[in-house]
């Protein structure tokens, strides 16, 4: 199927009837995912959001549940989201980090009602990123520009149209309706172009990373990796596959909410006991944690690498500290220190 | 689908002062229904997250046992936020008991062997539910000698006086607790744990031992079981990482690929060998 870039905003006017319509909306000098309430505010432009779409789904602040509690008993509800959301413009990379997410918030034993029940509810409409970021590394972690994996459906841009790639039942629904044209074998030509011509220029090589980071826990180069970095944690926040959070009441006496927020394991207090002692005492074991848990936890745990490549730790790191340059400097550790 | 972040509420039925310096307090709760009583089957050593509304929550170790229904108990140090709301608080109140969570000690591996519990500080509550569990008359047939070797700095530092007390008498417990420095009216040992277990020297043959306290005395205690001939596979420890979720998800308890709240918090010395040491 095919859609005009100029019908866009009358289909997203549509949804919005329907559906809560997330999309990137232009914010100064970069756009952000935000609910909109008109097909027109959707900034469709290149590249990446400053802040990935993950918090749609996993809110950087949410009411768990709120109470009211006497002597006689507590009154609990849980405050669970199940509107259904469109978060259409979604890129790749962001699209295949909720796939990530999802072993975490339904893992082995426990199922996380919140994260869940939205993941359900929201359709992820993807466009393919035709002119990838300098930063942006998705093929070397098993993405790709024109990557389907987490979406539902995938819009591939031709010039003042988009190629409409149904990937899943649910997308099939949002356009069944739609009054969408089928695609030419001309369009299909253009688009199987644009998908080929997509250059992502940086790679990073992580083969045998995952086995160097098997043994060098203990490793010296852990003393140098991480010398410049601040602790600042906004890699953290902006990256679409961190999940750590702290949970915390907001209540005047008894009544009140639990409300869940974003954390980070770049920050000392995060793993302080309440003993004193701290099991990370410094940056250098906090910024371990971080690739340890990104190229080797996750790995053992669900067998996927838990980055997706979309560069924002590397545009937005205060002190530059790059995971791409990081990653190598791993992945020759031996060797430095031979030298 | 089961919301695991909704507290239970439960009644705070006993605020009792367990230690001298007045830091530590036991808490007993009560279930409002048998059916919620019912909805939390727990096993010693499992772990719940305790909640103060409007104040928020925090891990606590189940320091009662399953054989003893009716009631939880939790014993807590003042620390922080929740720890201090908890030791403020009149019998009566309401409060929210979220579990049970995490792992069990291997209750039924220790069939049919002896087991030594050691013990230092204030982390003795799992290892009392484990000593009530094995010591209930329905069960104490299924283990072998059972010896406890307890320690704090100081007599009013030790836990649960009236269940030390009673194990004292009992000819079904070998229970041996000391303290740090000579006190007047003291008849027990004095001597730090790892000393007093090499003095004691429990048979390791057909033997588990069950350690918890503070890293210190772990780390001095390790090096005497294995001299005791315990392999890695029967040295079984209890972690304390900090926690918020308890269910795997908030990424703050991890060692290694492990979740202590999920994974744990009973590992064998044989596991934590496997995993660097960031506990
Ligand atoms: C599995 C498990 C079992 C446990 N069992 C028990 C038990 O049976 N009994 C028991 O007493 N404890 C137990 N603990 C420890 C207990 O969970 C902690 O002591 C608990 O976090 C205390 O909560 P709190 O809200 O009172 O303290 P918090 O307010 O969270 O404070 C904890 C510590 O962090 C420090 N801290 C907090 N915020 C800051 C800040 N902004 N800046 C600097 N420092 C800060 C505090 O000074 C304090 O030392 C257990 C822990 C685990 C994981
Ligand atoms: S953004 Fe940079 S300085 Fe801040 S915590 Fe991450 S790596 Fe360290
Ligand atoms: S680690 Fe950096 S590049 Fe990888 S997904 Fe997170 S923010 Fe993107
Ligand atoms: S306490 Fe949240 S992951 Fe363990």
């Amino acid at each position: 199927m095919i859609v005009s870039k100029n019908d866009i905003p009358s289909f997203l006017d549509k949804l919005i009837g329907e559906y809560q319509v997330f999309a990137p909306v232009q914010e100064g000098s970069y756009t952000l995912f935000k609910q909109i309430c008109s097909g027109a505010d959707a900034a469709l432009t290149d590249g990446n959001t400053k802040l990935p779409a993950k918090e749609i789904i996993f809110p950087q602040s949410e009411k768990l549940f709120s109470y009211n509690v006497t002597a006689e008993g507590a009154k609990l509800e849980s405050i669970i989201d199940d509107r259904k959301k469109v978060v259409f413009g979604v890129r790749p990379c962001d699209a295949k980090s909720l796939t990530l997410l999802d072993n975490v918030f339904n893992n082995d034993k426990y199922q996380d009602p919140y994260y869940l029940t939205r993941r359900a509810n929201t359709i992820l409409v993807g466009i393919g990123c035709n002119s990838p970021a300098s930063t942006c590394f998705c093929t070397s972690v098993k993405g790709g520009p024109f990557d389907t994996k987490g979406l539902d459906l995938l819009l591939v841009d031709i010039g003042d149209a988009y190629v409409v790639e149904v990937v899943t039942e649910k997308g099939k629904t949002l356009i069944d309706n739609a009054g969408f044209a089928s695609a030419s074998e001309a369009d299909k030509a253009a688009a199987a172009k644009a998908k080929d011509e997509a250059q992502v220029t940086c790679q990073v090589n992580t083969d045998g990373l995952k086995e160097k980071l098997d043994v060098n826990f203990y490793d010296p180069i852990w003393e140098k990796i991480h010398e410049k970095c601040l602790g600042c944690g906004a890699c953290t926040y902006l990256c679409p596959t961190c999940h750590c959070f702290d949970i915390v009441d907001d209540a005047v006496d008894c009544n009140g909410c639990r409300v869940r927020n974003w954390d980070s394991c770049a920050f000392p207090l995060f793993t302080l006991h309440g003993s004193g002692h701290n099991p990370r005492t410094s940056n250098k074991e906090r910024y371990r944690n971080r690739i340890m848990h990104k190229f080797k936890y996750f790995v053992d745990n669900f067998g996927e690498i838990a980055c997706v490549g979309c560069g924002r730790c590397i545009k937005n790191c205060p002190v530059n500290m790059d995971i791409r340059v990081v990653l190598e400097d791993v992945r020759g550790s031996e060797a430095r220190l031979d030298s | 689908m089961k919301n695991p972040y909704l507290p239970l509420p439960v009644k705070l039925v006993k605020n009792f002062t367990e230690t001298e310096d007045k830091l530590i307090h036991t808490f007993t709760l009560q279930f409002l229904s048998e059916e919620d009583e019912k909805s939390f089957p727990y096993m010693p050593g499992q772990f719940a997250e305790l909640c103060v509304f409007g104040k928020g929550e925090a891990p606590f170790g189940i320091a009662s046992s399953p054989t003893e229904p009716g009631f939880l108990k939790f014993s807590v140090a003042k620390v922080g936020v929740v720890s201090t709301a908890l030791h403020l608080m009149e019998e009566g109140t309401m409060v929210g008991v979220r579990g049970p969570l995490g792992n069990y000690y291997p209750v039924e591996e220790f069939k049919g062997k002896n087991v030594v519990i050691i013990g230092g500080g204030f982390a003795f509550t799992t290892l009392r539910s484990l000593a009530t569990y094995m010591l209930h008359p329905d069960r104490r047939g299924d283990y072998g000698d059972i010896t406890v070797i307890y320690g704090a700095r100081n007599p009013g530092l030790l836990l649960y006086k009236e269940e030390l007390a009673a194990w004292e008498q009992s000819p079904d417990i070998n229970l041996i607790t000391t303290i740090d420095r000579p006190v007047e009216g003291w008849n027990g040992r004095v001597g730090f744990i790892p000393a007093v277990t090499e003095e004691v020297a429990p048979s390791a043959e057909n033997t588990y031992a069950i350690i918890c306290g503070p890293p210190v005395m772990i780390k001095f205690t390790m090096p005497v079981l294995e001299k005791l001939g315990f392999p890695a596979e029967r040295i079984i420890m209890s972690l304390e990482n900090r926690m918020k979720c308890g269910i795997g998800m908030c990424g703050r308890c991890n060692v290694g690929g492990k979740y202590v709240c999920k994974d744990g918090p009973v590992f064998t010395r044989a596991q934590l060998n496997e995993l660097p040491n960031e506990y």
